[in-house]
């Protein structure tokens, strides 16, 4: 069942499974009927599900939590019982009250938004068959991306369509906020977390003892996501760990047999809050979580949207991938109900895991043929000539399908056509006069600032890039290598130790912005050689990589796709160097960034919007972090950035392409 | 539905002497335990049975009268028990299962209380359990044949020297093959399929007190000869097998003469006892003087004091009497570097680490242990067997974990899981009476029906008390109060013998399996009480999925058991078979599994054995059980008892 080749090597052409669309039943049978059916899931085991005051009382009397509450009694001199009602009180606001009564209303009125929104809801049976499987099987986490609100509802929905288990799902406090929508979520199976509850022993205890306690019991999936948060980005964020320990622990200490994650890839052709990200990444705050706010975005409901692709890959099992490389039995000499941090092997071990899930999630990303389009059109921000424009798009469709990207491409329909229906979806985004197609600015009102003309424009391109960013997977690790070839090209080191230095350069550098596995850079590194020699790129005649007569579209396509992460690192770069001052504390960093680079563009200086987006200068500070160039020192309660000038310029200069020599770089980071 | 056939007792409803004693042909009276001083314990072993001298053809030997002076025994020389036993399976050779013309199993010979009995349910159950079926025979050669035994390398000066002393020897091939295995799965196996042997012992002697011993272990210094001290036999460790790699002549050290009880000291309660006794002869010949040792492990038909000592062996009543460690007092062994023993027979000591503990558990590496000193009890007064039926396992476990707790655990105290419950009511022989079956639907309905019970589910404990009358009732009470706040409910006496019952008679039916293509095997381990279950969950779990992985075709059986009951954790106990039709080497397959399922135990904080020992089997963890110093430490030892490897079986390290 569970996929033990997560750590083979990877298949370019993955066999992918077929799509059935949900809403099609939906539009020819009563929604109503629909919503009352008999529901009656297979659960884990056979399990009987769990009342969730029952649920609750388990966790309140387990060990686990008993100790912790003694401990912090004893630290605290507070009576335990004290503590004890604290930790009631945490599960309360924590816990889901799963009814099916509202997961009815929900699939009831969700069936009429998803009519009304989107054209197709597709998924695909054989992963819902798996997953059926795998649910009666093992404990089952399932981990979607997440790229929008509608993502656990949308899960849920599925499922309860398919008649599988409902999951439970961890969600941010923030929709708590939302009064009857927050229980309304509750009751349909989501629990609530803090988003930081660091140095809270209590809080933590209850919070994994409580997931922890489902998963053993397997009275229902769980669902969160890797991610974290939203991508505002639709690149896949770097996943956090701290969920992914607690599911998994159990099976490290032999609670259950297995654990069966299942990645879950969901595709929007239109997201709902597209240029909503755009705004926040430009630093415009995102709006809080509010029910009227709710209501207000009802105005979405008159657009199309296009479809959902949702594929529900293998499941992954961790049993089969901890084999040979977690000891379990180092658990057998510390009782297993006293909270332990875990062991270092365990640790690579999850965040290994982590990455992976998080690549398997990209590899089944349903690609548009806009995404194709928005990447071309990014390089051309000044326009491209209709003509010219599918004529590329044709081109690129091709050399990403020999990468194996999951593309929807509608078979029979002329590739005009293709392109035309795509602009006519995505109008808000680009616009078609005469015979060129352009990127849509905004048409604010009033007289205009240069400032305010920027920002309309930064926002266009960054909503263009999030359907850009979709496809950077699939062209990543080539990507990579061609810059790296760029490069050295530039300064004459064509050689493969030279070109593979600048590439894990390059790789160690974009490992906040990309999905990179930690240690993988060689396996990149061949797999990028691999592709390009696939293509007709390049060629590898001994110790040289070298570009083929016809290799100059691919690589100057992919030097300007990753163009903009270049210049946007490098513009950071130069910021710090230039302009940041002593006490830069880490709260002023954004918008100082921001406005070096506002000032550059106006200037003429620098023709890059996205180093804009908050994002990429975060993602840009955590790379200059990692690699010692940058230092954060925390002073009274503010936390300052120490810049190493020396390092930062740099590593500037490698990106600009002015390659040191090799072990001049390497002493330095 | 193996459950319809089946029944089982209650004490709500009272059965009349004689209906409930299906277990035995002659109704002994134990079973409904009124008060009786226990001067035999006929049940469930065999009767000892006596012996008739062999008449072989000894190519070479040397066999005189003995010159011991027994205290309290006096026999002929002979080979053990060879002479009634299979040599190619478990037990005496007129003790069998097999299905009959009529479809019914039956249970041959007369030793045993189920002898003699027709099992109709056995047939059903061990058809559905394991998908087999009668007609798909695998029988087992019948005749050892010579052609396939090494001929004997042998040390032409040891011998001589041997002869000189007077002890008796042989290498025939009957006897050298006899020794020249335990009885783990592929052992049986291979003598069942008539193999080819790689190495087999060149010899076999035949001491017949500590003195022989010496001069024999002298000699095989002298001329570098290997010895491998043999007991009982009973080996599930690979630790009787012959290395293959040995080039020396190979000498089976056979204790089973030096069986004699030395002497008896009532004043102190100890008996000083030949190593080689065999456990039901001890116990039979100390119940004789109004006393027991209580040290009954499930193999005491056949294993010997010697190996007891040598593997750390558990009996079923140590919750009364001890484990094996706990029972001795005193230990003479001899080893290449002489004699090891201690000056006194005090009850504790202070001196330094213990060097019994150097012996026990050392599996025949460093020595023979001759002569034993153990404790012994007088015979208890009452003995009480009992069980209770548990809704799940669960809670089960709970139930003996509080037993545990409390410090008031029975004699013996077993739970058995559902699959053991059904196994073993499958053994239950014809009902005679339609008022017996009457009854016994009643009971079932009860159970199930008005207590809601699910038969899949349910699981039995299964007691032995023992003491004097008062405090066993007592005790009894306090069981059964216990139990009764986990859902327990008394399910009588017959349900609890029967399941010690199984515990005897399973290496024959393990017999019965392999001539119907089913393999089988038992494994043990001790865990922490926190990890009972999910110990017992995912070994279980793991077994079928390896089974699945390798093409086994039907689906496994995998039973366990709580088999002892300490204060911080347990002994469990597996049992696991399958029919093996359609696999190519079906050992092979086996091996793998039973790898697998060792590892899911120490991955799951269940310890490398509790009683069965490391062998050559287990060898490949014992760096990770007890860490590299450990393993330093023992070879050290081993290097300055033995530098000569002469007792080179190789175990253990």
């Amino acid at each position: 069942m569970a996929s033990k080749t997560l750590y083979s090597q990877r298949d370019p052409m993955l066999k992918r499974d077929c799509f059935e669309d949900i809403l099609e039943e939906r539009r020819n049978s009563s929604d109503l009927k629909y919503a009352l059916r008999c529901y009656a899931p297979v659960l884990y085991k056979g399990v009987t599900p769990c009342k969730a005051n029952m649920l609750k009382n388990i966790v309140l009397q387990s060990d686990q939590l008993h100790y912790v509450i003694n401990q912090v009694s004893q630290e605290s001199g507070e009576a335990p019982d004290i503590i004890q009602e604290e930790a009631s009180v945490i599960l309360e606001e924590m816990a889901h009250r799963l009814q099916i009564s509202t997961v009815r209303c929900f699939a009831f009125a969700l069936s009429k938004a998803f009519k009304t929104l989107f054209q197709h809801v597709c998924v695909n049976e054989e992963g819902i068959q798996r997953l059926q499987q795998a649910i009666q099987e093992h404990p089952v986490v399932l981990l979607p991306s997440h790229r929008s609100y509608m993502d656990f509802l949308l899960m849920s929905y599925i499922l309860y369509t398919y008649d599988l288990a409902l999951p439970v799902i961890a969600a941010g406090m923030d929709f708590m906020g939302m009064k009857f929508v927050g229980e309304m979520l509750r009751m349909s199976g989501a629990f609530f977390i803090r988003r930081s509850f660091g140095g809270d022993k209590l809080y933590w205890a209850v919070f994994s003892e409580y997931v922890k306690t489902m998963l053993r019991n397997g009275f229902a999936p769980i669902e969160f996501f890797l991610e974290g948060t939203r991508s505002r980005t639709c690149k896949s964020l770097t996943p956090k760990l701290g969920l992914l320990n607690i599911v998994i622990e159990p099976f490290f200490k032999g609670e259950v047999f297995d654990v069966n994650l299942v990645p879950v890839s969901i595709s929007y052709e239109r997201i709902l809050e597209e240029s909503l990200y755009a705004r926040e990444l430009l630093g415009v705050p995102k709006p809080k979580e509010s029910t009227s706010g709710l209501l207000k975005a009802r105005r979405i409901l008159s657009e199309d949207y296009g479809s959902i692709h949702v594929y529900f890959g293998q499941p992954v099992s961790v049993r089969s991938l901890a084999q040979g490389k977690v000891n379990r039995s180092t658990y057998n000499l510390f009782p297993r109900h006293i909270p332990r941090k875990p062991m270092e092997e365990t640790q690579s071990f999850v965040n290994d895991t982590a990455y992976r899930i998080v690549r398997l999630q990209e590899d089944n990303m349903v690609l548009k043929p806009w995404v194709l389009m928005a990447s071309l059109l990014l390089q051309n921000l000044e326009g491209l000539e209709l003509s010219v424009l599918t004529e590329q798009t044709v081109w690129l469709r091709g050399l990403a399908l020999s990468y194996a990207a999951f593309l929807d491409w509608p078979d029979q329909a002329p590739t005009a056509k293709v392109v035309s229906s795509s602009l006519a979806l995505h109008r808000g985004l680009a616009c078609v006069s005469g015979d060129r197609v352009s990127l849509v600015v905004g048409e604010p009102l009033g007289p205009v600032t240069p400032e305010e003309a920027l920002f309309n424009r930064a926002v266009s391109v960054l909503s263009c890039a999030s359907y850009r960013n979709q496809v950077l997977h699939v062209f990543l690790r080539p990507a990579m290598l061609a810059v790296a070839m760029h490069t050295a090209a530039s300064s004459k080191k064509s050689e493969w130790p030279g070109l593979y230095n600048c590439f894990s350069f390059l790789w160690d550098m974009f490992s906040n912005d990309f999905i990179l596995c930690p240690g993988d850079t060689v396996q990149d590194f061949e797999e990028a050689c691999y592709l390009l020699v696939k293509t007709g790129a390049v060629q590898m005649p001994q110790q040289d990589i070298v570009m083929t007569d016809i290799g100059q579209p691919t690589l100057s396509f992919f030097n300007g796709l990753l163009e903009p992460f270049l210049q946007g690192y490098q513009v950071v770069c130069r910021y710090l160097c230039e302009e940041a001052s002593e006490g830069l504390t880490e709260k002023q960093y954004i918008p100082a960034v921001r406005s070096f680079a506002v000032k550059l563009i106006l200037a003429g200086n620098l023709r890059c919007y996205e180093v804009l987006s908050s994002d990429m200068q975060k993602n840009a500070l955590a790379a200059l972090l990692r690699m010692d160039a940058v230092r954060k020192v925390k002073v009274a309660d503010q936390v300052t950035l120490i810049v190493n000038k020396m390092a930062v310029n740099s590593i500037d200069d490698i990106l600009g392409g002015k390659l040191p020599t090799q072990k001049a770089l390497l002493a330095r980071l | 539905m193996l459950f319809e056939g089946n029944r089982f007792s209650s004490p709500f409803v009272t059965v009349p002497t004689g209906f409930c004693s299906w277990l035995c042909v002659v109704h002994r009276g134990t079973t409904t335990s009124e008060t009786r001083p226990r001067c035999d314990w006929s049940f469930p072993y065999c009767q000892y049975t006596k012996e008739e001298p062999r008449c072989g053809k000894p190519i070479l030997n040397n066999r005189e009268p003995r010159r011991g002076k027994p205290i309290l025994n006096n026999r002929e020389p002979r080979r053990g028990k060879q002479e009634i036993m299979k040599w190619n399976g478990w037990g005496y050779s007129d003790s069998k299962f097999l299905f009959n013309k009529k479809g019914q199993a039956e249970f041959t010979g007369k030793r045993y209380r189920l002898s003699g009995m027709t099992l109709p349910s056995l047939q059903d159950w061990f058809e559905n359990t394991f998908g087999a079926s009668v007609k798909h025979k695998s029988p087992a050669t019948v005749i050892l044949n010579a052609s396939v035994v090494p001929p004997p390398r042998l040390n032409e000066a040891f011998v001589e020297n041997l002869k000189a002393t007077g002890i008796p020897f042989s290498n025939e091939a009957e006897d050298r093959v006899f020794r020249a295995h335990g009885h783990c799965l592929h052992e049986i196996f291979a003598l069942r399929e008539g193999k080819k042997f790689e190495r087999v012992p060149d010899m076999v002697v035949w001491p017949n007190c500590h003195n022989d011993v010496v001069k024999i272990v002298e000699l095989a210094c002298k001329h570098n000869v290997c010895l491998i001290p043999y007991g009982g036999g009973t080996s599930v460790t690979s630790a009787l097998e012959c290395p293959p790699e040995e080039t020396r002549c190979i000498v089976s050290l056979d204790t089973s003469q030096m069986n004699r009880i030395l002497w008896l000291d009532e004043n102190n309660l100890v008996a000083h006892v030949e190593a080689g006794i065999i456990g039901q002869d001890l116990e039979r010949l100390l119940n004789e003087s109004g006393y027991c040792t209580g040290h009954e492990p499930d193999s005491m038909e056949f294993s010997s004091l010697g190996g007891w000592v040598a593997t750390r062996a558990s009996g079923m009543k140590k919750n009364v009497y001890g484990n094996i460690e706990d029972l001795v007092i005193h230990i003479k062994a001899v080893t290449p570097r002489g004699v090891i023993e201690k000056s006194c027979q005090g009850p504790r000591t202070s001196t330094g680490p213990d060097i019994h503990h150097f012996i026990l558990g050392s599996e025949g590496t460093l020595g023979v242990v001759t002569e034993v000193t153990m404790k012994i009890r007088p015979i208890p007064e009452y003995q009480k067997y009992g069980s209770v039926v548990f809704p799940k396992f669960e809670a089960g476990v709970a139930c003996l974990r509080e037993v545990a707790k409390q410090r008031c655990a029975p004699a013996s105290i077993r739970l058995m899981d559902n699959k053991q419950f059904h196994f073993g009511h499958a053994l239950k022989p014809q009902v005679s009476s339609i008022f017996t079956h009457f009854v016994e639907g009643l009971k079932k309905f009860y159970i199930t029906k008005l207590k809601g019970f699910d038969p899949h589910q349910l699981v039995v404990a299964t007691l032995l008390f023992e003491g004097d009358r008062e405090r066993v009732l007592q005790h009894e009470k306090q069981v059964y109060d216990i139990a009764a706040t986990f859902g327990g409910l008394a399910a009588g006496e017959d349900n609890g013998q029967r399941g010690y019952l199984l515990t005897f008679v399973i290496a024959y039916l393990r017999d019965l399996g392999m001539d119907y293509c089913v393999v089988a095997e038992s494994f043990e381990t001790s865990v922490p009480w926190d990890r009972v279950l999910d110990l017992c969950q995912n070994v279980k779990e793991r077994i079928i999925r390896e089974c699945k992985e390798r093409g086994v075709q039907f689906q496994p059986l995998t039973s366990c058991r709580v088999t002892q009951t300490y204060d911080s954790g347990a002994c469990i106990y597996f049992y696991f078979a399958f029919n093996y039709r359609g696999l190519a080497d079906p050992v092979h397959t086996y091996e793998q599994v039973e790898h697998a399922a060792r590892e899911e135990i120490l991955a799951n904080g269940g310890s490398l054995s509790h009683h069965h020992g490391v062998g050559k089997l287990r060898k490949e963890w014992m760096k990770d059980s007890i860490s590299n110093v450990g393993v330093g430490m023992l070879k050290s030892v081993k290097e300055y008892v033995d530098p000569e490897n002469i007792f080179g079986n190789r175990n253990l390290l």
